[in-house]
Formats: structure tokens, sequence, C-alpha cells
């Protein structure tokens, strides 16, 4: 059972405030994402317009906890076809932004962090790798830069 | 071999520089695509230059915080700024992300005058918004051309039937991709395909997502996406799947074996990336288009075009 007493009435703002979170309370509940959405056709845990309700009506600790908004493979089906323009994915990634700084930081998530910072990649470049790379005739590449390390930093982003 | 003799009634190959934007997975994972998409290039007059110092894309990290995304993509498309030339991905999700990263700051004076300084306070750089991003196969559709292709195939491929495979970020979101391809209804690969001679097989849910965007999150999910779309070819008796993006790679042909025993089922269907087709089609050697590297062999489909290995 749902408590409306738990609502906080302005979550909707705050996303509203976050990029890419603009265009939420523009939603009408249509369910064309759902509709097309080729996650929710395999599981019925990622459920967008599920979503996108839940966090209109304020259920904030419900939808920054939970695993589904991180369920989204970012395809853009919904974000073609929603008559809206609520921009289904990347109103997600703001729902994901603001759940990371509230501490919500998937493992999956906080490994590619990780990576990124040691490596500048998501996947790592050694001699080996090289040394393939070498053997197909291609152009080695730099090992690792600490630019990105650097730019997590710089914007106190930590694993 | 069976040799084609086209008329060769086109205008010449036009001669184009880009810089070349491997990402994450391709430098590491795909050296197939990779391999193969130069040699094609080489033969078609694009001239592709690397710089390696670029990083990831910054897609990855738009879940996480988006500015911090814009800002990896700002210090890569600064780098290529400094080089001159157009961009060209091989990879659909870096297309779309440094595309989408390279439009915001040109259209936001606010983002822009941040990005910079960050940009230049960390890196001594500046990003003005002038570089244009394409993906390797929307070149080869824009520039290049089906018709002008097709004069330069030296191979008979008709007896192949091949699915492909649009992917996502190739074509969505479509506003940041300068027209084309409707989102609903793309063609360009298709079209990109029978220039070969191969045919291009129809089959259902062909525009679906492969799962990869959820992979890290939830295996089982992606698993079970890309298992659909497997079926869904496999019953159309296709050849191979043609791939154009290296993480759609990392569901159909990588993690192929996974499918078959989690889903019980066998499809041992070949996975090779357009360029390679193309380059069979081009008269390049097997081997030269890395087609060793394909986890999944492609030995029927070689044998068919009378390119069997020894």
């Amino acid at each position: 059972m749902i408590d409306s007493k738990t609502f906080d009435p302005k979550f909707k703002f705050l996303i509203a405030s976050e990029p890419g979170g603009e265009n939420i309370t523009k939603c009408f509940s249509c369910g064309t994402c759902t509709a097309g959405c080729p996650v929710r056709e395999v599981t019925d845990r990622y459920n967008p317009r599920r979503i996108i309700r839940m966090a209109l009506l304020g259920m904030k600790k419900e939808v920054l906890s939970s695993q589904f908004i991180w369920l989204c493979s970012s395809c853009y089906t919904c974000f073609e076809r929603c008559p809206q323009n609520v921009k289904i994915p990347e109103l997600m990634n703001a729902i994901k932004n603001i759940a990371v700084r509230e501490g919500y930081l998937p493992p999956p998530m906080k490994s590619q962090l990780d990576l990124l910072a040691s490596f500048g990649r998501l996947l790592e470049v050694t001699d080996f790798e090289n040394g393939k790379r070498k053997d197909s005739c291609l152009p080695l590449l730099q090992e690792k830069t600490e630019d990105v390390k650097k730019i997590l930093e710089k914007l106190g982003i930590r694993s | 071999m069976k040799q084609t003799n086209r008329a060769e009634n086109h205008s010449p190959l036009p001669q184009y520089t880009y810089t070349l934007f491997l990402g994450c997975t391709v430098p590491v994972r795909a050296l197939n695509y990779e391999v193969s998409a130069r040699k094609v290039a080489d033969r078609l007059g694009l001239r592709l230059q690397d710089i390696p110092e670029f990083c990831c894309c910054g897609y990855p990290i738009k879940s996480v915080n988006r500015y911090a995304y814009l800002l990896m993509a700002a210090r890569n498309l600064a780098l290529a700024e400094e080089k001159g030339n157009p961009l060209c991905t091989l990879c659909s999700s870096c297309c779309g992300s440094l595309t989408e990263a390279s439009h915001e700051i040109q259209e936001d004076p606010k983002l822009r005058k941040r990005i910079n300084e960050d940009l230049y306070s960390l890196f001594g750089k500046r990003y003005e918004g002038n570089v244009h991003i394409s993906h390797f196969v929307r070149i080869l559709n824009r520039e290049i051309g089906e018709k002008r292709i097709a004069d330069q195939v030296r191979v008979d491929l008709s007896s192949l039937h091949v699915a492909p495979h649009y992917g996502c970020h190739y074509t969505k979101p479509s506003n940041i991709h300068d027209g084309g391809d409707d989102p609903e209804d793309p063609k360009s690969l298709d079209k990109l395909i029978e220039a070969t001679g191969a045919k291009s097989v129809q089959y259902e849910d062909k525009l679906q997502c492969c799962g990869g965007g959820v992979l890290a999150i939830d295996e089982q999910v992606a698993l079970a996406m890309a298992h659909r779309k497997l079926d869904h070819v496999q019953a159309q008796k296709a050849d191979a799947m043609i791939l154009i993006c290296p993480f759609c790679n990392v569901m159909y042909e990588s993690n192929q074996r996974k499918i078959e025993k989690a889903f019980q089922k066998e499809y041992k269907l070949p996975i090779l990336f357009y360029p390679q087709l193309l380059g069979l089609a081009l008269g390049i050697e097997p081997d030269d288009l890395g087609l060793k590297m394909n986890r999944i062999k492609a030995t029927e489909l070689l044998k068919k075009i009378n390119r069997g290995v020894d």
C-alpha cells in the first residue's frame, strides 16, 4: 500500500531542475514508453511509465533507492515516440544523477568509475593489448591517461 | 574466386581525411572491426588519422554525473579540434555521446563557458564546438555512397543472406544526427549491404536493442534481450548478422555461447562487422579483414563465396 503521507511533493521539481529532467511534469502517463520498451519486454521490473508516475507522486526514497532506474538500456525508443517530449532516457539519467548524490551508487557503476579513474578507459590497455595491436599492424595506444582521474577529482566524484 | 565486371561509370573516389575515435571497446575487444574498417577506408579513399591520447568518450559516466560526461567528451573533442579534421567513430555509443555533447556545448553559451574554464584549468585546452562527428558507416553511406561502393565490388556475394542490426545509437536520438535515417525505418545499412551484392534479410524486431546498456547492471536481462533477437535472425536462416557497433558485438558474439547455454539453444551464428562484409566484396583477403579473430567462425559463409580458408 502506498502511504501518501510519505510523499515528497517537491521531488518532481528537484528532478525538473536537473539537466535532462526538465520535462518530467509534461508526462500524462499514456504508456507509449512502456509499450515499446525492449527491457520491459523481458522483465516487468522495469516500467518507465510506473517510475515516472512514482516520481511525480513524490515517492522519492522508493525511486532513488531502487535498482529499477538503472535498468534503462538507453535505447532511445521511448525518446523518439513520447508525445510529450519527456526525453525519458535523459530523465532516467537525471534521476540516476540525483540518486548517486544521495548515496545510491550501484556496485557495477562503482567499478566502472574505478576503471575510468585508473585507466581513462573502461578497458585497460597494457603491453599485452598493445602487443596484440602491433601483431595486427594497428597503431599503439597510450596505455593510460590521468586526465579522467583529474576530471573526477575536480568534480568531487568518488566511487 | 568469382569476379564481377561492373562498368566503372561513376565519378572517381574522393579523398577525405578524418580523425579516428576508437573509444574503449574497439581497440581492445574488437580488433577485427578496427582492422577491417582501416583496410576498407584505405581502399575507398578515406584517410584515418589517430590521436593516441583519446580517453573514454564519457558515455559510461553520464548516468553518474552528466557534467563529468560532458567534460570528458569535451576533452576528446578539444584534441580533435586541434587536428582540424572531422571525427569518425566505429562505436555507435561514442558517436552519439560525442555528438550530443558537442551540440550542447555549441548551443549553450553558459555551459560552454564552464566547460572551457575547466578544460583550461585542467588541461590548458579549449573546445569551440567546431568538430563534426560521424559514424564510419554513415560516412560510407554519405560520402562514398552505395553506387561508388558497388562499382568497387570485385567478389560476388550474391549467395549471402545477412541480417543487418542497426543497434540504437546509430540512429537515435534522431535530433542529434543530422537527418539521414528514419529511426523507425532506417535504410542505410540495408542499402550498404545490398551494395556489396549480398541480400539484406528482414526479420522480426529488427530495430530492437541488443541489451548491452544493461549488461553491467543485470546480465540476465541483457542476455534475454539478445536471445530474442538471435532467435529472430535464426528463424530467417541468415548466414550472418551484420553489426556496426562493438558493444552489440559483445552481446551477440562474445555472449552467444552463454545465451545458448542459458536458453538451451544452438545458433552458431557468425557475427560480422559491416567493414568485414564490405572488405570481402572488395576482394580483400579474409585474413586482412580480421576474420580469424571472429569468435564464431565464418567458415561456411566463406565457402559460399569461394573464399574458404585452407
